[in-house]
């Protein structure tokens, strides 16, 4: 009874808040992604970039910030995460290649900064996504210990999930 | 006393069986070659104190080998992007330290990464013969 009315409260206010989101803003607050990214399905992309963290779906950046990123491996957001020439040509190529097409909405939001963006919780989808649902101390929990850390909260990552858990 | 015998002996087989779970060729291999090409002996005891002592010259956010890896080498570590590292001992780890190219990729990814520069055959040589004495 109680979780009943508690859902149905949920949903008015996830109405409320969607109609109150499409007059305030131009863009509708909903992602374009549906939330499902394909997860990486290449090997070496996998092998290298899962020694250190989850390896991130290629279409949650345009192609120009994978390229930057594989550009300066050897200071990777603060560590030296160099690749020998072969794997880091094959992981840049398979990066690029399923990137955020051009005229996607998230590539489109960043088009006009003029440095690539680089890191993923930088971008505005990402920013959009976690704002006001997830507060910055969540981030600080030993449990969560970066925002690079999507599995903490998004049990489903791994798998290209990305919903609310 | 029979049963003190009998753990007597069981912790007899049980250090045996750890002695020869970290006996590995290819890591005495890996061992000897930085041996052979460092100045001095090589000695676990300097060994811990390159791995526990804070390094300048590095990236900021990792001063020290045990800022991922943590003081408990026989638990995981944990990288800056929140996943488990595979512990250090060899003894929790018996794959350690096998592969000369996964070594030299990591030793080269982390010296840099915690000192600004590569670590000498004496560096590497020192902390891997303390790391598999755990």
């Amino acid at each position: 009874m109680n979780q009943t009315h508690t859902s149905k409260t949920a949903i008015a206010g996830a109405g409320l808040a969607i109609a109150l989101a499409s007059i305030l803003s131009a863009s509708p607050v909903s992602a374009d992604s549906d939330e499902y990214f394909k997860p990486v399905d290449h090997a070496a992309t996998k092998t290298e970039c899962t020694a250190c963290h989850m390896a991130f779906p290629a279409s949650m950046l345009p192609a120009r910030s994978w390229q930057a990123i594989m550009d300066t491996l050897p200071d990777h957001f603060g560590e030296d995460a160099s690749l020998e020439e072969q794997t880091r040509a094959e992981i840049t190529a398979y990066l690029t290649g399923n990137a955020a097409p051009e005229k996607s909405r998230i590539a489109k939001s960043v088009a006009k900064s003029d440095q690539p963006v680089l890191r993923i919780s930088d971008m505005p989808w990402w920013v959009r996504a976690h704002d006001g649902e997830v507060s910055p101390k969540e981030f600080e929990n030993p449990k969560v210990g970066s925002r690079a850390n999507c599995v903490a909260c998004h049990s489903g990552a791994e798998k290209g999930y990305f919903e609310d858990d | 006393m029979k049963h003190l015998i009998l753990i007597k002996a069981a912790a007899a087989a049980l250090v045996l069986t750890v002695a020869a779970a970290q006996a590995d060729p290819a890591r005495d291999a890996i061992i000897a070659t930085y041996g052979k090409a460092a100045a001095q002996p090589l000695s676990a005891a300097r060994g811990e104190a390159f791995f526990m002592g804070t390094h300048a010259g590095g990236k900021p956010d990792t001063p020290s080998c045990t800022s991922c890896h943590s003081k408990n080498l026989k638990a995981a570590g944990v990288t800056r992007a929140g996943k488990p590292i595979e512990p250090m001992a060899v003894s929790a780890n018996p794959k350690r330290y096998t592969d000369l190219a996964f070594v030299e990729k990591w030793l080269t990814r982390n010296c840099n990464s915690v000192l600004g520069r590569e670590c000498d055959a004496q560096e590497k040589g020192d902390l891997l013969t303390w790391l598999s004495s755990l």
